[in-house]
C-alpha cells in the first residue's frame, strides 16, 4: 500500500500545490516591482521592500515560499529522472504527436528559471539580507535601504537586461503548461471550467511575463 | 507499391538489438501494415532469412496487441486506429517506415517487435475488478445510474490495454490506462463499494513496476486508439486523492 506523500500522484500533488504557491507569489512580486517604475520616487517601492523583509507574517510565508519552491523543483528533478529511467532504451524517433508543446520542455526551462533563480537571488535578495553595500535613504527620519537604486543601476546594464528578458520568455513557457497541468495534477477537471482555466492560464502567463518585462526595459530606456 | 523499412531487430531479452534495413515490394494500397509485414515474412522465409517477429490477435482493432512503434508514433500515423487498421494507402510508393517496439522499462522486448505488456496485468489484478456480488441482472431502472456518468464509464471501458499510452509518453507513463480502469468503475455505483481500495492499490502497483510519473503533456491522449481523454487522469486522481485524505 502507498503512502501518499512517496506515491508518483502524492509527489505530483506537491509539486502542483507548491506551483500554484509560485504563481500567485508572482503576482505580488510583480505588483511590488511595478511601483518602482509607476512612482516618480522609489519611496513606494522601498518601503514595499522594507514591509516584505520585517513584517513577522510575511516573514512566515517567505519560509513557505522558499521551502515550496525547493519541492517544487526537488520533485521536478527527482520524478524527470525516474521518468527517464522509466523509458529504458530512448526512440531512435521521438514521438511528435500534437500535443502541448512546451509540456515537452518543463525540465528544459526549469533548469534556466534555477540558474535564473540563483542569480536573482545573490543579486538583490542575499545582497539585502546579508551584505551591507546597500545606500540608505530617509523617509521621514526612518531610514530603509535604498534597493530601488541597487535595482535601477543594475538595469543600467545592457547585457543584464537582455539576460531577464531571455529568461522571462523561459518562465512563460513554464507557466503556458504549469498554469493548467496544476489543476489536472489536482483533479480539478471540468467539462465547463477546464476550458477556461486553461484561458486565464494564457492570460495570466502573458500578463505577468509582459509585466516583469516591462521593468528591466522601461528602466534602461527611460530613468 | 514498394517500400523500405527500418525493423528492430532483437533476438531475445537480454540480446543487444539493432535496426536492419528491409526492402518489401509488390505491396497493394488496400494491404493493412500487418499485411504488409506478413508479405515481408513470406519475402523473407522465401529468401531463408528469420521472419520478423510482431503481436497480433484480432486485426480488427479491439484486441489491442498489434503495438508497433511506426515513424516515431504508436500505431502510426491515423488517429484513433491500431496498427491494423493502418493502411499501406496512407504512404506514398517508396517511402521508408521505421518500426520499433514500445520503449518503456516495465515492457520488456521479448523478441524483435514483440514486448512484455503482463505489468499491465499486474496493475489490473492489483485492483482491477469488481469482487463483491453484485447478484443476477436486476429489473432496469432499480439502480440508476445518470447518463452522463453512464457514457463516461463506457469510454473508459473502451480502453483495450494495448499499451499505446505508455510508449508514446515521454516519461512512460501507464496513468491513461490506470485512469480508464479506475474510471470505468468509479463513475457506477458497484464499482463505488471497493473504489478507495481499488484506486490505491493499482496506483501502488502501477509505482511499483517502473511506470514513470504523469506530466500531462496528453501525448496519450492523442495516440490512444480509442481516443480516451486526459480527464479521466483527472478523475484518477480525484479518486486517489479521495481515497488517501478523505
Amino acid at each position: 500500500m502507498s503512502n501518499l506523500f512517496t506515491s508518483s500522484i502524492g509527489k505530483k500533488l506537491i509539486m502542483s500545490l507548491a506551483g500554484l504557491f509560485l504563481i500567485v507569489f508572482l503576482v505580488v512580486h510583480l505588483g511590488i516591482n511595478l511601483s518602482l517604475i509607476f512612482s516618480d520616487t522609489r519611496e513606494s517601492f522601498n518601503k514595499a521592500a522594507h514591509f516584505m523583509s520585517s513584517n513577522l507574517l510575511i516573514k512566515i510565508v517567505e519560509i513557505i515560499l522558499f521551502g515550496g519552491l525547493f519541492l517544487h523543483m526537488f520533485y521536478g528533478f527527482y520524478l524527470q529522472i525516474k521518468n527517464w529511467i522509466a523509458r529504458g532504451r530512448f526512440y531512435s524517433i521521438n514521438n511528435y504527436s500534437q500535443t502541448s508543446f512546451f509540456s515537452k520542455f518543463m525540465i528544459h526551462t526549469a533548469v534556466i528559471i534555477t540558474v535564473f533563480i540563483i542569480i536573482h537571488l545573490s543579486d538583490f535578495f542575499f545582497k539585502s539580507k546579508f551584505s551591507g553595500e546597500i545606500p540608505v535613504v530617509f523617509y521621514n527620519g526612518k531610514s530603509y535601504h535604498d534597493l530601488g537604486i541597487l535595482v535601477i543601476e543594475k538595469f543600467k546594464i545592457p547585457g543584464f537586461v537582455i539576460f531577464y528578458i531571455v529568461c522571462f520568455i523561459f518562465l512563460a513557457f513554464h507557466l503556458l503548461h504549469g498554469f493548467w497541468s496544476a489543476f489536472q495534477t489536482l483533479g480539478l477537471d471540468h467539462r465547463l471550467y477546464t476550458p477556461w482555466i486553461k484561458v486565464i492560464g494564457v492570460l495570466y502567463t502573458i500578463l505577468v511575463t509582459a509585466g516583469f518585462t516591462l521593468i528591466p526595459v522601461y528602466i534602461y530606456f527611460f530613468m | 507499391m514498394d517500400f523500405t523499412l527500418k525493423i528492430w531487430r532483437q533476438e531475445n531479452a537480454r540480446a543487444k538489438g539493432r535496426f536492419v534495413t528491409y526492402h518489401v515490394t509488390g505491396i497493394s494500397p488496400e494491404c493493412s501494415f500487418l499485411e504488409m509485414l506478413d508479405i515481408l515474412n513470406q519475402q523473407l522465409i522465401d529468401k531463408f532469412e528469420k521472419p520478423v517477429c510482431y503481436d497480433h490477435d484480432c486485426r480488427e482493432g479491439i484486441c489491442g496487441a498489434c503495438g508497433l512503434y511506426i515513424n516515431g508514433r504508436p500505431h502510426g500515423q491515423d488517429d484513433g486506429v491500431t496498427t491494423c487498421q493502418l493502411h499501406m494507402r496512407r504512404y506514398r510508393d517508396g517511402d521508408t517506415i521505421t518500426v520499433e517496439p514500445w520503449r518503456a522499462k516495465p515492457f520488456p522486448v521479448i523478441k524483435d517487435l514483440v514486448v512484455d505488456r503482463s505489468a499491465f496485468d499486474k496493475i489490473i489484478a492489483s485492483g482491477g475488478y469488481i469482487s463483491v456480488s453484485t447478484g443476477g441482472v436486476p429489473d432496469a431502472n432499480t439502480i440508476l445510474v445518470p447518463k452522463e456518468d453512464a457514457e463516461l464509464a463506457m469510454d473508459a471501458a473502451a480502453c483495450i490495454g494495448c499499451g499505446a499510452c505508455v510508449a508514446a509518453c515521454k516519461n512512460a507513463s501507464a496513468m491513461l490506462f490506470v485512469a480508464s480502469k479506475v474510471s470505468q468503475f468509479a463513475k457506477l455505483p458497484q464499482g463505488r463499494v471497493e473504489a478507495k481500495e481499488r484506486v490505491k492499490k493499482m496506483v501502488a502497483k502501477m509505482d511499483e513496476l517502473g511506470f514513470g510519473a504523469c506530466t500531462n503533456t496528453g501525448a496519450c491522449e492523442v495516440e490512444c486508439p480509442k481516443n480516451i481523454s486526459l480527464s479521466h487522469i483527472a478523475c484518477l486522481n480525484r479518486e486517489y486523492f479521495k481515497a488517501k485524505i478523505l
